[in-house]
């Protein structure tokens, strides 16, 4: 049986689990620095400064010295780089560097990486970073004018482009479309997503949308993006940076924060795939390489979704968290949207709470990074919606393209 | 409604390669093909260098007979995200042939109220520029049974 059959019938299972010596990840990292920029739509700095301010500020958070930095995992799509970046903060050296591709997908990525080599030896402190002037300068989906005629860039753009099948929100809408077709969910359903994470960004004066609340008038009431997706079904465009430091579990413990300790994190690619656009696969209405990843969080990890505490899904748009409430099991397949419904279950106080920073829709879309600062919080206790006596949790990286995600223990 | 589109803002081409030129190609002459494996049989869109279910690399080109349902689809409808080139609002579709295999492109003449899921569609050649013809689908009436 193929893996995309296993998916489809949900018969993956895990008979053999690792030995805890063979994944070496598991309970041996902790993310121990979390910074970041403040969340504007017009930052009026480059984002090589974005990122250095998020980084000595990570830094600041853990206690550690620039110098103590000898390590760096950047996005692929960060338009700085890690030359600009070491001799801006005045790092003296790194001997572990390296980037992770597919946009947002790169998020719990860069962690999986900085932790693979702090693992194995081959660093001791490593930073992961994103910074973006998404909003002021390049933002996604804009297509810059074009006075001549112009080849794509590759076979895929090359089989969407001539058909307008452009921008991000149309690519989930596309799934979106299926999904709400193939489960009977609705555009309320996904209201009460966008409300709740709404709520949440109420309570955290650093949110984009802090002291703006939701209404599901407003919701209705928004103009549409691409149908059938709505303006609060898409996340907020932000200038911003987020830095994570992270190191052994060992060194943690002279370090100034509690340690948010890494029991797993993973990536998945999924067959079929296209950059956002997998609509040739046997099923669109949901995510395999979120499921993928998730498989392989609950075998490394030992950890089933029910003892999850609290959950950062990655939310580029708003029908991703009931997809993903499905793919990483904390629901049936196709009950993700009911569950959604009144947002109670989703709530700081629910079964599974939620992006209880405001998530990409209501914080800020720093690329995941921002959810995996958020994720740490709830370890550590200090989030602005704390889910109570919080010991796991959970952070999944962007979908639609290879994807990534982690769990964090206290 | 037709799709109309800016003329000041052209579409980007399609990036024709070794694997998928020959599909571009018919398109060019108002014929819809798929790629087919020699060894297995396969149907595959889009054009591949290699069987997916086999990794044979001899292929060949399978006439199709343009029919089709709608499997999914968006309606752009605000110009901020959207292509610029072309004027909201209009349609993308992801169609499923006949044949099994899924496309996606436009919808030629219809709005969103005309449109729903299963819905029957053939396809239809539009020559939208002197270099440029794409193969988009319009309402059909439902004289075959398609099977799924």
């Amino acid at each position: 049986m193929s893996m995309f059959d296993q998916y489809l019938a949900r018969r993956y299972r895990t008979t053999v689990r690792p030995r805890p010596e063979e994944y070496k990840i598991k309970d041996n990292v902790a993310i121990v620095g979390i910074g970041a920029t403040e969340f504007s739509r017009d930052s009026g700095r480059s984002e090589c400064q974005l990122a250095c301010e998020a980084i000595k500020a990570a830094a600041d958070d853990a206690g550690l010295k620039i110098e103590e930095i000898d390590g760096l995992v950047k996005f692929a799509m960060d338009y700085t780089d890690e030359m600009h970046i070491v001799s801006s903060l005045g790092i003296p050296r790194l001997n572990y560097f390296g980037e992770c591709g597919w946009g947002g997908g790169a998020s719990c990525a860069t962690i999986l990486h900085a932790a693979t080599a702090v693992a194995a030896g081959a660093a001791k402190y490593v930073v992961c970073y994103r910074g973006m002037n998404e909003r002021s300068g390049r933002r996604y989906g804009r297509i810059p004018g074009v006075e001549q005629v112009m080849v794509s860039p590759n076979d895929h753009y090359g089989s969407i482009m001539p058909y307008g099948f452009a921008t991000p929100p149309s690519w989930v809408a596309m799934f979106a479309t299926r999904y709400m077709h193939e489960f009977g969910a609705t555009s309320d359903q996904l209201a009460s997503v966008c409300i709740v994470l709404r709520e949440n960004a109420c309570r955290n004066p650093k949110a984009m949308f802090y002291g703006k609340p939701l209404t599901l008038e407003d919701y209705r009431a928004a103009r549409m993006i691409v149908e059938p997706l709505r303006l609060f079904d898409c996340c907020v465009d932000t200038d911003g940076a987020v830095a994570i430091i992270v190191t052994s579990t060992e060194r943690a413990k002279n370090l100034k924060q509690r340690p948010a300790i890494l029991l797993g994190a993973t990536q998945g690619i999924a067959t079929q795939g296209e950059m956002m656009t997998s609509v040739y696969r046997p099923r669109i209405s949901g995510i395999p390489e979120s499921w993928y990843a998730g498989q392989e969080l609950w075998r490394v990890s030992g950890i089933t979704p029910k003892d999850v505490d609290v959950v950062q899904f990655y939310d580029a748009f708003s029908p991703l968290i009931p997809m993903q409430l499905e793919e990483y099991g904390f629901c049936g397949v196709g009950e993700g949207a009911a569950f959604c419904e009144g947002g109670d279950r989703i709530r700081a106080g629910g079964e599974v709470p939620c992006n209880t920073s405001g998530g990409h829709l209501s914080e800020a879309y720093i690329h995941g990074m921002n959810l995996i600062a958020e994720a740490v919080r709830q370890i550590r206790g200090t989030s602005t919606s704390q889910v109570k006596d919080a010991e796991l949790s959970l952070v999944t990286g962007g979908l639609g393209v290879p994807t990534s995600a982690l769990l964090l223990r206290r | 409604m037709v799709m109309e589109y800016n003329p000041a803002i052209p579409l980007l081409r399609p990036h024709i390669d070794l694997d998928n030129q020959g599909f571009w190609e018919a398109v060019k002459q108002h014929k819809l093909i798929f790629q087919k494996c020699k060894d297995c049989g396969l149907l595959v869109h889009r054009p591949r260098p290699m069987c997916p279910r086999c990794n044979s690399t001899e292929k060949e080109w399978a006439p199709s007979s343009g029919k089709g349902t709608i499997y999914s689809w968006v309606n752009f409808v605000y110009a901020n995200a959207a292509y610029p080139g072309i004027k909201v609002p209009y349609l993308v579709v992801v169609v499923e042939m006949e044949e099994g295999v899924r496309m996606l492109s436009n919808m030629y003449d219809s709005k969103k109220e005309d449109i729903h899921i299963g819905m029957p569609v053939e396809v239809v050649f539009d020559d939208i520029a002197d270099d440029l013809t794409l193969p988009k689908f319009k309402r059909r009436e439902a004289e075959t049974k398609v099977i799924r």
